[in-house]
């Protein structure tokens, strides 16, 4: 059995406190009135500031021009500033949006592989069950609060403007949204976001309850009903995944539209899952708790890391050629705004989640050292949450975006919750299920 | 590769109590008997049909592409549908010796060697596509970048035609290459089988002088991985590209991102329906029933079964983003294609894409080999449809009313497209009867982990460690 020492414990609790005092300090330095963001503006104005805050809002494209005296120009001005007002609005809430999201949809990778790695009959990953139903332990708290952030947004709570198609007042003006609002509406939309999480987590904890109950029995009658789960649950995951993605990402910029987005946003978190799987197996390994996982599985892990990395990129980069090549003005501006305005974390996210596992996980010793792996580990998780910050932040405050307490403390509060959730979970069961069908072929796995 | 241990709920993979030379002799049989009239039959037709292909080839080169239903607005048609159609066949054989090597999916071995003759022998269809739908053939070697006296004119890069060429020529030496280095040590099989001095010339050649010494095989099994993971970014890549011959343009229908992975799945859902087609009749008349056994066939099946679904999927996702677009042209184009005048072909397009491998949930429909052979075909009629649906229907009706047209194909485009299906069974008759179709040198690396006698006598030893 698993213990939960008290110096991770410690940590996470640390992780979650100074997360919280992040997140809090985010929302207090965020302008409460336009008046504040007037001021805010003439002081960090010298000229040429605000002539271009192009973003994803094409209503609001206009350049504005502060120093006409003209009554146009005012009125532009004024609707400059409210604009601004919003986007920092927005941005304690995108912050915790983002690492939210980011947190919770990388459990739902785990679950994914595991779902996989059962209905496949892999006879290498069953010594990794254990720690994978662990990880996925966060989904229900995760999905809570990333449902009750969608309910934050779906109501306005505290100016959360993060979904423009959510404003009846946008909606008016906008012929675009206005078609799409027998999809785009609250009522639906919170809907579906109930289906996607309540059967996401009854997979999830019949499939615990399956693999508990399988320990204990004499047959392989719980097994079977796990393989039948798991085949179910896929298909159901495919549906919901590219849904999910239109929904929670892609409607953040309503007008614009993507047929890959739903497999590019699953190549993103399921890469990022399985580097979590690895990283924490090889954090228990190192602790002792895991003494039938060697080198070998260490080594598939890593192949799934570099395999997967290299499988977003394709995504990546197939729907940026298809979209830049084609330059169709509609499509295009998704582009535009984040190779201005975003540069660094546009073109930054793909060196570190493509040239740099590239370069080094293509080795064959070093996916067997264990450095490596937790370095190569790292550097992914941090590109894919900049992948999800791309995602989000360009749409919701625009050129307004900088990585500051928000964001940091959101990383931290939602990392120690993870931390928490997972290792507590940990001690639940024992590391290593008793008498899977493939468990034998496992311990001897060697590669 | 392979752990000592294997779960005894895995079934096995060879069946009929075979040792080492059992295997040797089965897979050596048809290359060293003599064909039947059947055979010769088979091989007449197809044959025949190459040749009325040849003809329709060559009064198309003489004559002019007019001969073809081709028109003004539709200027892609069947070509183009037959060149993806092959291209997507082909794809099965490198996803099953590259792709199901990575995942160690040791089914694959008794199949390997046809899916990869399958790929080599469609791509050459492909292959003919490209050459053969360009206004001035004799002048293809211009979209090769070689110096020249015309102050070195280049080719342009930016053309995924361009790309094709260059995709195409790779995929096709290197699934060749990999082929080939698979085959050497069962032709030193054959070799060191033969009794007429001819035959052991032929395959003296052809197998390099194969000994098979530890250092050999050493450098076999890397070179396998090494190829196995270039080949599987090559597939990938292969018919994304494909895919970008349509999907870089602006036309409504063909202008959507999904299309490089959704191309990718349609070409492995049609290409396993290919090799189950060709496999099912192969164990019957060269006796393999052993080797590719019903488990295999379930297997494939499987895999029919989840990409389909996955190009299902694609299907919904076109057809929801075409709503949530709001781009009418966008909207029109999948109107057109559900209820214009091609609405049948969209329509035998999802029956048989979308509908038909959901039947292969059940164990007892994807078991039955009958089931099997029928479904794979009805897959491969959908998976030309899908093409000719992207091409002709994104074609026929677009921006300008004013351009709207219909395509009629001609009995020279049909007659092209036999002449392809005839080269392939050509082509694919004589590698059965000269090829060892069973890779047995794989083979054999399994047959103690997973030849039925060997599982019922570690189970037996099992049970009697249990007992003391």
């Amino acid at each position: 059995m698993y213990t939960f020492s008290s110096k991770l414990k410690t940590f996470s609790l640390i992780l979650i406190v100074l997360g919280i005092i992040g997140i809090g300090y985010g929302y207090i330095s965020t302008p409460s009135s336009i008046e504040e963001v007037e001021k805010m503006l003439t002081e960090s104005h010298h000229g040429g500031h605000g002539e271009a805050s192009s973003d994803a809002h094409a209503t609001h494209d206009a350049p504005v021009a502060h120093d006409a005296k003209d009554v146009h120009a005012d009125a532009e001005h004024k609707e400059h500033v409210e604009h601004v007002y919003h986007q920092l609005q927005n941005k304690p809430w995108s912050a915790l949006y983002v690492a939210g999201i980011f947190f919770f949809l990388l459990t739902m990778g785990v679950l994914a592989f595991y779902a996989i790695q059962i209905a496949s009959q892999a006879g290498w990953s069953p010594v990794l069950f254990r720690v994978m139903e662990g990880i996925t332990a966060y989904l229900l708290p995760g999905s809570i609060i990333f449902f009750v952030l969608l309910l934050a947004a779906s109501f306005h709570i505290g100016h959360n403007g993060m979904f423009t198609w959510m404003d009846p007042e946008v909606v008016k003006e906008d012929k675009l949204i206005q078609g799409k609002t027998a999809f785009l509406n609250v009522p639906f939309f919170l809907i579906r976001a109930i289906i996607f999480i309540g059967v996401w987590n009854l997979y999830r904890h019949f499939a615990r309850k399956f693999t508990l109950a399988q320990d204990e029995s004499t047959d392989d009658s719980n097994y079977k009903k796990l393989f039948k789960a798991s085949a179910a649950f896929l298909v159901f995951f495919i549906v919901s995944e590219s849904i999910m993605s239109w929904d929670w990402i892609m409607s953040v910029d309503p007008h614009w539209y993507s047929t890959l987005f739903g497999w590019y946003v699953f190549a993103s978190f399921f890469v990022s899952g399985i580097t979590v799987l690895t990283m924490i197996t090889i954090y228990l390994k190192s602790k002792g708790y895991l003494p039938e996982v060697n080198k070998s599985h260490i080594q598939d892990l890593a192949k799934f890391m570099f395999a997967f990395s290299i499988f977003w990129t394709y995504l990546w980069f197939s729907q940026f050629m298809l979209i830049w090549y084609a330059d169709i003005p509609e499509e295009v501006t998704y582009y535009v705004t984040r190779i201005e305005h975003y540069n660094l974390p546009f073109f930054g996210m793909l060196a570190l989640n493509f040239i740099f596992p590239i370069l080094i996980l293509m080795n064959a010793d070093f996916k067997r050292l264990t450095w490596i792996v937790i370095g190569a580990g790292a550097v992914i998780l941090f590109g894919h949450y900049l992948d999800f910050f791309n995602m989000i932040m360009p749409a919701t405050v625009g050129d307004k975006w900088f990585i500051g307490a928000s964001e940091i403390g959101s990383i931290l509060f939602f990392a120690g919750l993870f931390i928490l959730v997972v290792f507590t979970a940990l001690t639940k069961a024992p590391l290593i299920a008793k008498r899977y069908p493939f468990m034998e072929e496992s311990k001897h796995f060697h590669y | 590769m392979s752990s000592h241990y294997e779960a005894p709920i895995r079934r096995p993979l060879v069946v009929g109590n075979k040792s080492y030379h059992d295997v040797t002799v089965d897979v050596a049989r048809p290359v060293e008997g003599r064909a039947n009239k059947l055979w010769w039959t088979v091989f007449t037709i197809a044959l025949a049909a190459f040749l009325w292909g040849l003809g329709c080839m060559t009064y198309t080169i003489t004559t002019g592409i007019g001969t073809w239903g081709l028109n003004k607005t539709v200027g892609w048609a069947w070509d183009i549908t037959n060149f993806v159609w092959w291209v997507g066949i082909g794809h099965a054989g490198t996803l099953i010796s590259a792709v199901l090597l990575l995942f160690r999916q040791k089914w694959r071995m008794a199949i390997n060697r046809s899916a990869e003759a399958m790929t080599i022998f469609s791509v050459m269809q492909a292959g003919l596509f490209p050459i053969i739908h360009m206004g001035r053939p004799w002048l293809g070697y211009w979209v090769l970048p070689i110096p020249n006296q015309f102050g070195s004119l280049w080719v342009n890069f930016n053309s995924p035609l361009l790309w094709d060429v260059f995709a195409i020529s790779t995929y096709l030496s290197v699934s060749l290459v990999f082929w080939w280095t698979g085959l050497l040590p069962d032709f030193a099989m054959i070799r060191d089988r033969a009794v007429t001095p001819f035959t052991k010339k032929i395959y003296s050649i052809v197998s390099f002088g194969w000994s098979g010494r530890a250092k050999d095989w050493q450098r076999f099994e890397e070179v396998s991985l090494v190829l196995a993971g270039l080949a599987t970014p090559l597939v990938l890549s292969v018919h994304t590209i494909v895919s970008f011959d349509f999907a870089t343009s602006i036309v409504p229908g063909w202008h959507t991102t999904i299309l490089p992975p959704y191309f990718v799945a349609g070409a492995i859902f049609s290409g396993f329906a290919m090799v189950n087609t060709l496999l099912i009749i192969m164990r019957k008349v060269s006796n393999l029933e052993e080797y590719i056994t019903v488990q295999h066939i379930e297997l494939m099946n499987i895999v029919i079964m989840i990409t389909g679904s996955i190009v299902g999927t694609a299907y919904i996702t076109e057809l929801f983003i075409a709503w949530y677009s709001g781009v009418e042209y966008e909207q029109y184009a999948f109107l057109n294609r559900a209820t214009g005048p091609y609405w049948w072909s969209y329509w035998l397009m999802m029956s048989c894409n979308v509908f038909s491998p959901q039947f292969m949930w059940s164990k007892k429909l994807r078991t039955s080999i009958t089931f099997s052979f029928i479904i794979s075909i009805v897959v491969n009629i959908g998976m030309w449809f899908e093409r000719f649906v992207i091409i002709v229907t994104s074609l026929h009706r677009d921006y300008l009313p004013s351009s709207w047209t219909m395509f009629q194909p001609t009995f020279v485009d049909a007659g092209i497209f036999i002449g392809t299906i005839g080269f392939f069974f050509v082509l694919f008759l004589l590698y059965s009867r000269s090829f060892p179709v069973i890779a047995q040198a794989e083979v054999k690396t399994i047959l103690k982990t997973s030849g039925d006698n060997f599982k019922r006598a570690r189970a037996q030893q099992d049970n009697n460690s249990d007992n003391h």
